[in-house]
């Protein structure tokens, strides 16, 4: 017989769990209790559950392993959903666990009750809540099996007080058998031959690569298929790092703030190929509009994204490593000479443009990146904050491995940047992780550098003060006439001494001609770093492609 | 594969579930999320009690409950979905009414359950309940013809549908 805290810390041992991000409370107190004992599993405290759940999230990106997040009843729940919701839309497996009220108290509004798994309903894989002690391991399993097998998510796993202070048999489970989930692996032999058929016509293909890139690690099929059927390749935002930035065939970011190359091929094209990606509003623009000379093949994991957003003339459904084996046997050698030199006169045409400076020390944001990536190793892990200085980073920091960018993409959440990277930097000690952030995310993400002060971890975390919430700003630009509501920040905290408070080395740039050294005095420092890049507020992102355009309709080429 | 078009149509959507607290209101979400009302529902236990199965009608757009359907595949506890719209099935629902029987209407009443097929199974003093069971078409059937006579109380289940074996 075993404490069902004790029997819960055994199951997370056999899912080779070593890390679990969290934050305690009066109905977990079992748990932490165990966890006490555990010294092969860290537990790292967190300044608030959201950044637990961010940080579980970076965690299982760096690492491609299930990020572990845990939290106390009612509010620590609570304040798990916004985390648990980033990691939904972008399928990141992440198990979070809960402390519940006894089970004699769960439905009498008890102190901190709070009904987690009808909260969590929509916004998770799957979730539980623990009856019986004797669960506890047979649901573990379970949910680690759920959390990354198929298109990956988040399982939470709610688990009352008593249940915890439970004795019981610790009945091992062998095998997980869910008759109701059975994801598809195997790419369809009909349709296997349909897309092979589709590209040999094609005489314009291109490839979109999204986030299930990413999950499926399938960068070497991605490429071998790229390279061998002379197909240039963009990808979206949760798509970074399938293919090089630098590579020939690659065209960067689509989207409606994509690059204008990347959008410009996609209008042309004729066959369009659509690897682990939803078609997400933020890719398509007016979805009418998309691609309209081509026909599109979908592959997925989950078929239930098949036509959800957009027409597809081929569906597919399996694991990207696996069908991209099947279709990469089948495939003749191509080379689209005449594509690829379309693609490249396209690629000339629309060079990124930078904002006109006013003054002579006025710092754009691309010079920052551009400073940034000369830093940059392969290693090195970026994560990204939400907003303008997101869109900058994805769409030209050069990250070109799978895991290397991070950012929180379906949902956008302010306040992910920073834990992210806390949750990277554990998965990967000894690996560089910068984070491109504004002075609107920091400010939300910022507790959490007490956590990194705490674990020793030596973030870098490059601050772009434009005075204002950016994007919004810019929104309002393109909606508003202009009128910024509550976009602008009329006074900030002196964000020198509140690097200093947090132990990190705090550098500030306002004028172009001290970014470079600063930058280099950066990237070298060995402990946490802090700069703080002064920009003008007046630049936005561009291109753009406003409401009801078309991905060829941009503002700003 | 296009998978666009279709306007509103009432689908019938046959979901085996694992028997489980919450598997409903998860099923019933993922419609009340889009707008859709489901219009009528019946859960039971089948030959496997492990297994429930949820008979439900939906009205909506041909494209989106397809997507629902998707949706509903994906969920852990669902272990089958079928949309049964377009099969031929034998669907039935249950209704029992309690009517106005004062003496004076009283055979009047009998005579119209006698046609309808349908049973008598509570006599009050100034009452009777009906118990009847069939398609939707006979239920609105029975309710119409006893309307003038004053429906007191009126309880339908949702209906079950199954689907026809090879002739």
């Amino acid at each position: 017989m075993q404490l069902g805290a004790e029997i819960l810390i055994e199951s997370l041992r056999k899912e080779n769990v070593r890390v679990i991000f969290g934050y305690p409370g009066g109905a977990a107190l079992k748990i932490f209790d165990a966890l006490k004992d555990a010294a092969d599993i860290r537990t790292i405290l967190v300044r608030h559950e959201q950044g637990a759940a961010h940080a579980a999230n970076g965690y299982a990106r760096a690492s491609g392993k299930v990020g572990v997040c845990m939290a106390t009843s009612g509010p620590g729940a609570t304040n798990l959903v916004t985390g648990i919701a980033t990691a939904y839309m972008d399928s990141i497996p992440i198990v979070a666990i809960t402390g519940q009220v006894a089970t004699s108290m769960v439905g009498t509004d008890a102190f901190q009750e709070v009904d987690i798994t009808g909260i969590t309903d929509p916004i998770v894989k799957h979730n539980y809540l623990v009856q019986e002690a004797g669960d506890i391991l047979r649901i573990i399993k379970e949910a680690f099996y759920i959390a990354q097998s198929g298109r990956p998510g988040p399982v939470l796993i709610d688990i009352p007080q008593d249940v915890t202070a439970a004795m019981a048999e610790n009945i091992d489970c062998k095998k997980v058998d869910l008759r109701g989930y059975k994801p598809n692996i195997t790419g369809h032999i009909r349709q296997i031959k349909q897309v092979i058929e589709l590209i040999e016509k094609a005489e314009r293909p291109l490839i979109c690569a999204g986030g299930g890139m990413n999950s499926a690690r399938a960068t070497e099929e991605l490429l071998y298929m790229a390279e061998n059927a002379g197909i240039p390749v963009t990808t979206t935002m949760m798509g970074r790092g399938s293919i090089s930035q630098d590579h020939p065939l690659a065209l960067g970011m689509l989207g409606t703030y994509g690059l204008a190359a990347a959008n410009m091929a996609v209008q042309a094209c004729d066959l369009f190929i659509a690897l682990g990606m939803r078609f997400g509003d933020r890719v398509t623009g007016a979805t009418a509009k998309f691609a309209p000379h081509a026909k599109i093949v979908h592959i997925d994991i989950d078929a239930a994204e098949i036509g959800k957003n957009m027409r597809v003339d081929v569906p597919l459904v399996g694991d990207l490593k696996v069908v991209l084996g099947q279709l990469n046997k089948r495939l003749q050698s191509k080379e689209n000479l005449s594509w690829r030199t379309e693609i490249a006169e396209i690629k000339a045409k629309y060079r990124a443009k930078k904002m006109e400076a006013e003054a002579e020390e006025e710092i754009s944001v691309a010079d920052v990146i551009e400073n940034l990536n000369k830093g940059l190793t392969n290693d090195c892990i970026v994560t990204t904050d939400v907003g303008q200085h997101q869109i900058w980073a994805a769409q030209k920091i050069k990250t070109n491995l799978p895991g290397k960018f991070i950012s929180s993409g379906g949902l956008g959440t302010m306040g992910y940047g920073i834990p992210a990277a806390v949750g990277a930097q554990v998965a990967c000690p000894d690996c560089n992780v910068y984070v491109i952030t504004g002075d609107g995310s920091f400010q939300m993400g910022m507790p959490e550098l007490g956590t990194a002060l705490e674990q020793g971890l030596p973030l870098k975390i490059v601050l772009i003060n434009n005075q204002t919430l950016g994007m919004v700003k810019q929104l309002q630009d393109h909606y508003c006439q202009g009128r910024y509501s509550s976009t602008e920040f009329s006074k900030s905290p002196d964000f020198h001494h509140l690097a200093l408070a947090f132990g990190a080395l705090s550098l500030r740039v306002a004028k172009r001609q001290e970014l470079a050294a600063k930058m280099e005095e950066f990237v070298q420092h060995r402990g946490m770093a802090i700069m703080e890049v002064v920009v003008p507020a007046r630049e936005n992102v561009y291109p753009i492609v406003l409401a009801g355009s078309g991905l060829d309709e941009m503002v700003g080429t | 594969m296009r998978c666009w078009g279709g306007g509103k149509v009432k689908h019938t959507l046959a979901v085996l579930v694992e028997n489980r607290p919450g598997v409903l209101s998860h099923v019933a979400g993922l419609f009340s999320r889009r707008g859709y009302n489901i219009e009528s529902l019946a859960v039971g236990e089948t030959d496997d009690p492990s297994v429930s199965r949820i008979t439900l009608v939906v009205e909506g757009d041909a494209k989106i409950i397809e997507q629902v359907s998707k949706q509903l595949n994906k969920q852990v506890e669902v272990i089958k979905v079928n949309d049964i719209t377009e099969e031929e099935t034998v669907d039935r629902q249950l209704l029992l009414l309690k009517v106005n029987a004062d003496i004076a209407v009283r055979q009047e009443i009998m005579q119209i359950v006698e046609i309808f097929r349908c049973r008598i199974v509570d006599i009050g003093r100034r009452s009777l309940i009906v118990e009847a069971t069939g398609d939707d078409a006979k239920i609105q059937a029975i309710i119409k013809s006893l309307q003038s006579f004053g429906i007191m109380e009126l309880v339908r289940t949702g209906r079950v549908s199954i689907v026809r074996g090879q002739k």
